[in-house]
């Protein structure tokens, strides 16, 4: 009776269902893109911001100097500027902004609001978090730091309203790849000083309904941890190529949740897959899986302060017994085994050097002092997210049989487990990094002596020496040479264990055309068509 | 205590353990218990008996039951069987001291209250009001936290007790790989089970104040027998069903809570396991992976179901009233 | 009794004070930061942002100033989402919880209650063991194994009820996560509902009344009843402020907007004002659900009026 009850009443709702189209069907009809985006975003404000969920909206709100192209990350497709120009060492960049373009209130979009922008991001007033990454500008880092507080000395400057003037500190050859980064986005004078002095941190001038962007799509709706929905923004300067009529953006943080989501018809797209469903996927859902390379390096990070790891030959050591060939095999499912701590980009190609030789492993370790692991300080290993326990338990066991050497493996809170890094009051730890924009010093450029990313105790005057040199090169090839000659340096030393290089893994619905694989993973929203 | 009083003593727990004897529910959920204990405390202590818990073989890994693994392998190709026993030391250890440190405080702070009622029982029942709305994992943690060089001191001293003097360090560490889960749980389950007796104790008040009102009570207090006596004597042996259901509830909600303080750091730390690490590693690959979840929760399931009926089975044994029918 | 509710209001106000104290002082002592990011944040910058929300102030400064905040109404303003009020992230996303969590809670009684007295009237019968093993089954199926489960068998399978997401005004989004969340309390329910018949029917008047031929029934329902759900009641209180305050598990499995979630990542991130305000408003629930279950209690057991 009970089953009988039970499967009339599954057959009801069945019923029911079968008139009633997916979520993404209905989507695909109003030419909507259903996005997973892990977390809810920080805000909005594009200055103030540092992370990847915040960049992926933002990038549909406002467009930088330059546009990102749909295939190919190294192409450079004109954004609000239409051209750019340079000078024979490359300190100095003229922009020409297109004279159409439009904020979504339909203000224009003038070279003042980039001055602006660059202004406020430098006020040590506002302590934005991500300030460092214009001090490529002259005397920005200077400014940033209150040491001057004259901006008319800041190498930024608008001709007139369309011509943008950048003097740098050294010469940048990539200087437009980075102007995609939002960081070097202009914000609306107009609106932001509405709303409050250009210094105050978070008023409501990026809130909804106040957000006004100059990207192919404007702020429709935003409810905490449900969805942020974006729509098409009539005044875009190229709005007639824009080809979604909106984006929901979905916080899902639970990546199996996301699964789940996408496999039910509520995505279009998810913003990563937990490892252990990509078999499963890859053999019941071949047609959704993507597996595509990432500008991003796993590793571990030591405190070089610490007994013990204060000697490079127990780095080589311990890096020398990780088996990265069977961790990208068995654990980390579509990452590719690190062979120097920068993954390949562009033509720079450093001299891949890592290894799996236990026998020259324990061979150094006992040259250390430590014959067998005998002696060895017991230290503890932080990891913060469930995904990383597998490959540092494996880690962990290969250190155990090829070494003699025990770790522990100790779970944090995500903010627990950066403020020990960021104090040194730690052993090791799990770690990844993904780059910023395509030049090796987004990954180099952190090692150095008091980098906030470095939190190794490690620095090396050679190495930093090698960066200088190469900051100064406008060449790319005897830069390229020079960053790599550092590289070197790099995994000589070893205060980190490269490990594997990422990859994105996700489930992305084949009716989703102009979305091609990028190692920045950065899809331009304005050239995605659903067609289903 | 009085001659006449032991024997009194005695006699009802002689009478209790015959009628739980043939209560056939209740002794079934006795041998199920007696299995999965004895399996999980004796079996890992015999030298060579089972597989290494954390040896892993990544060419192995994901294997389904076997001849060679019997509850198949992980995503790591360790031993499942191996690891459900070496975790059930771990799980059974924390359910059990962490339920009767918070019985035990629940069932007294609730009968104190529920029976001196009035000032007491209002101020008494507002501390119980804090300690729930106070944010329960931000304590956890730092109570991990001020506990941490206890449990340390206490690890050192254990593995140098078991390993004996002038081991190696191959043996250090084996040893320390079984003694420290133990060593490091136990201090911060007590001080979790001392935070969470609440709702113990208010079902054990509620209980009180109803007992406390009957006739038979009245009639007890009117002979000017002591309050003590009293409330443990005759008030409590009433309200004694829904004490032991809550406790054989508690449990299995111990043992999961566990599992999650291990995403915090403070529940049993990798390579090691426990049940509730086991099913919620599981739950994540049990779509193509059923086994990883189905014999972990087997373990689990057995012992909540051997626990509840033996938690029934003693209330009936036990009921005062019962021996009149 | 209006004064004896007053009176329980106003220890209510105490027994806050010493929560926002406590919660604010603790929280402090966490190893961890509001503004900890992913990418370090320079120092000087660092300093700014602190120097910008008067952490850099004396403890007992920033004590006093959120105090006298708080007794004017102002919840402050989270650090981790800087910018948002707690006022604003409460009223967003408590609906949510609320509306999930009394749907739970009903599901919960609906299936508990009734199980327990069955299984309670036919003690030791098949309908009490299979009623007892049903209860069983939800405590031994943890909510992360059981959402997952009915997620995918729903959504992706019979592709009947969505897998995910929150939708107030469509029970389709409720059924599963409230379904998920009300089991564990269901099967507490029963369980304690059926011991506390079970004290019961074993008092003498029940067997006075049976040996005056009162019908079964009317023993179970007009005698037994009020007595045997006195420690169902005093479970139901808290539970019931736990359970529409927000579960972390839940919220995370359907992907739900709800409180739990904002308090987690407050914890983690040492985001003290957002702690500290839910935990203001648990302690109401609790405050409220507790005087509503001791005034229930009273009515379940009129002995008790007599002591006011």
């Amino acid at each position: 009776m009970l089953r009988r009850l039970l499967a009339s009443g599954l057959l009801a709702l069945s019923a029911a269902s079968c008139q009633k189209q997916t979520e993404v069907e209905r989507a695909n009809e109003a030419g909507i893109l259903l996005v997973g985006n892990s977390a809810e975003p920080k805000a909005l404000d594009p200055q103030l911001v540092t992370g990847v969920i915040e960049s992926k909206i933002i990038g549909a709100l406002f467009e930088g100097l330059v546009a990102d192209d749909p295939e190919d990350d190294s192409a450079l497709p004109p954004g609000t500027a239409a051209s750019w120009d340079h000078n024979e060492d490359m300190t100095e960049w003229v922009f020409q902004l297109r004279p159409e373009a439009r904020w979504s209130d339909g203000h224009t979009v003038t070279a003042h609001d980039f001055v602006f922008a660059y202004h406020r991001m430098l006020s040590p007033d506002l302590a934005a978090p991500y300030a460092e990454m214009l001090y490529f500008i002259d005397k920005a880092e200077a400014y940033n730091k209150a040491e001057i507080d004259d901006f008319t000395q800041v190498g930024v400057r608008a001709t007139d309203d369309f011509t943008l003037e950048l003097r740098l500190r050294e010469p940048v050859p990539f200087l437009p790849s980075l102007t995609r980064h939002y960081t070097w986005f202009p914000v609306p004078e107009h609106v932001v000083r509405r709303f409050g002095d250009m210094t105050e941190r978070f008023t409501d001038w990026s809130e909804h309904p106040n957000l006004v962007g100059n990207g192919p799509f404007q702020l429709k709706e935003w409810r905490f941890h449900d969805v942020i929905e974006v729509e098409r923004n009539p005044h875009y300067w190229n709005a007639a190529d824009v080809g979604l009529n909106g984006i929901r953006f979905i916080p899902i943080e639970n990546p199996y949740t996301e699964a789940r989501a996408f496999l039910a018809g509520q995505l279009h797209t998810t913003y990563t897959l937990p490892p252990d469903l990509i078999d499963t996927m890859a053999e019941d859902y071949p047609e959704f899986l993507r597996q595509e390379p990432y500008v991003g390096t796993t590793f571990f990070r030591l405190n070089t302060t610490r007994p013990g790891f204060d000697d490079p030959k127990v780095r080589q050591a311990m890096s020398l017994s990780i088996d990265r060939e069977a961790l990208c095999e068995h654990i980390l499912e579509g990452y590719t085994p690190a062979r120097t701590f920068t993954p390949k980009m562009g033509t720079y190609e450093p001299e891949p050097v890592l290894d799996f030789d236990p026998e020259k492993a324990r061979k150094l370790l006992a040259d250390a002092g430590f014959p067998g692991g005998k002696g060895f300080p017991r230290y503890s290993m932080l990891i913060s997210r469930p995904a990383a326990r597998a490959s540092a338990e494996a880690v962990q066991a290969m250190w155990r049989e090829h070494l003699g050497i025990l770790v522990d493996i100790q779970n944090m809170d995500w903010g627990s487990y950066i403020s020990a890094q960021q104090s040194l009051e730690f052993d090791l730890a799990s770690a990844g990094w993904i780059g910023d924009y395509l030049d090796p010093t987004t990954f180099l450029n952190m090692w150095t002596e008091g980098n906030g990313n470095n939190n190794t105790g490690w620095h090396n005057d050679r190495y930093e020496e090698l960066l200088k040199q190469a900051a100064l090169q406008a060449d790319t090839e005897a830069r390229h040479r020079l960053l790599a000659e550092a590289e070197a340096v790099l995994m000589e030393e070893q205060p980190i264990l490269p490990v594997s290089w990422y990859s994105r893994n996700y489930l992305h619905r084949p009716e989703v055309k102009g979305w091609h694989p990028l190692l920045l993973d950065n899809h331009p929203w304005s050239a995605i068509r659903l067609e289903p | 205590m009085t001659p006449t009083e032991l024997e009194k003593g005695t006699s009802l727990w002689h009478d209790a353990a015959l009628r739980l004897r043939k209560n056939h529910a209740a002794m079934t959920g006795v041998v199920v218990l007696a299995i999965v204990f004895l399996s999980c405390l004796v079996l890992p202590s015999i030298p060579g008996l089972l597989q290494d818990p954390n040896a892993q073989a990544l060419d192995l890994k994901n294997r389904p039951p076997s001849g060679e693994h019997w509850f198949g392998t992980d995503h790591l190709g360790r031993d499942i069987f191996s690891r459900v026993l070496y975790g059930g030391r771990i799980s059974i250890a924390v359910g059990i001291i962490t339920t009767a440190v918070s019985v035990t405080i629940g069932v007294c702070w609730g009968a104190l209250a529920g029976y001196a009622g009035g000032r007491a029982d209002d101020a008494m029942m507002r501390v119980v009001d804090i300690l729930y709305a106070l944010p329960f994992l931000v304590i956890v943690i730092l109570l991990g936290k001020a506990l941490d060089p206890i449990t340390a001191d206490l690890t050192n001293g254990a593995v140098d007790l078991f390993a004996g003097e002038g081991a190696t360090v191959a043996e250090q560490n084996d040893t320390r790989t079984w003694v420290e889960p133990i060593t490091t749980l136990v201090p911060l389950f007590i001080a979790i089970g001392a935070l969470s007796w609440l709702t113990v104790s208010r079902i054990v008040r509620a209980q009180v104040q109803n007992v406390g009102k009957q006739e038979f009570i009245e009639a007890a207090r009117s002979l000017g027998l002591g309050h003590a006596r009293i409330l443990f004597r005759h008030i409590l042996p009433n309200a004694l069903g829904p004490i032991i259901v809550y406790t054989t509830l508690t449990i299995p909600g111990i043992m999961l809570f566990e599992a999650t303080l291990s995403f915090l750091g403070l529940g049993v730390k990798p390579p090691n396991s426990s049940w509730g690490i086991l099913i919620e590693e599981g739950a994540n690959r049990m779509a193509s992976n059923p086994w990883l979840l189905f014999f972990p929760s087997l373990f689990f399931a057995s012992t909540l179901f051997a626990l509840n009926f033996l938690g029934d089975g003693l209330r009936d044994a036990l009921d005062p009233k019962s021996s009149k029918d | 009794m209006i004064r004896q509710i007053l009176n329980r209001l106003g220890q209510g106000l105490l027994v806050l004070f010493v929560l926002f104290t406590l919660t604010f002082f603790l929280v402090r002592l966490l190893p961890t930061g509001p503004f900890k990011t992913e990418r370090a944040i320079p120092e000087h910058i660092q300093a700014k942002m602190e120097a910008y929300y008067g952490l850099d102030q004396p403890l007992l400064v920033q004590y006093q100033r959120r105090l006298t905040n708080l007794v004017s109404g102002d919840l402050g303003s989270s650090l981790r989402l800087e910018g948002r009020e707690v006022g604003e992230i409460i009223r967003q996303s408590f609906p949510v919880s609320l509306q999930l969590g009394l749907v739970a809670i009903m599901l919960a009684i609906a299936i508990g209650v009734p199980l327990g007295i069955l299984a309670a009237w036919r003690k030791n019968s098949l309908i009490d063991y299979g009623a007892m093993a049903l209860a069983m089954v939800g405590i031994c199926i943890p909510s992360f194994v059981i959402g997952p489960l009915l997620a995918d068998q729903f959504g992706r399978r019979l592709e009947v009820l969505p897998a995910m997401g929150w939708n107030p005004f469509s029970p389709v989004y409720w059924l599963l996560p409230a379904f998920t969340l009300g089991l564990i309390s269901a099967a507490y329910l029963s369980r304690l509902t059926r011991a506390g018949m079970l004290e019961t029917l074993n008092q003498d008047f029940v067997r006075t009344a049976r040996a005056k031929g009162v019908g079964e029934a009317r023993i179970l329902f007009r005698h037994c009843l009020r007595g045997g759900l006195i420690p169902a009641v005093a479970y139901i209180g808290p539970a019931f402020a736990a359970v529409i305050s927000g579960s972390l598990v839940i919220e995370s499995i359907f992907a739900i907007p709800g409180l739990g979630t904002h308090f987690i990542k407050a914890m983690e991130t040492g985001d003290e004002p957002v702690i500290t305000g839910v935990v203001l408003l648990y302690g109401s629930l609790i405050t409220l659900a507790n005087i509503a279950t001791d005034l229930l209690g009273l009515w379940l057991n009129p002995r008790l009026r007599t002591t006011g």
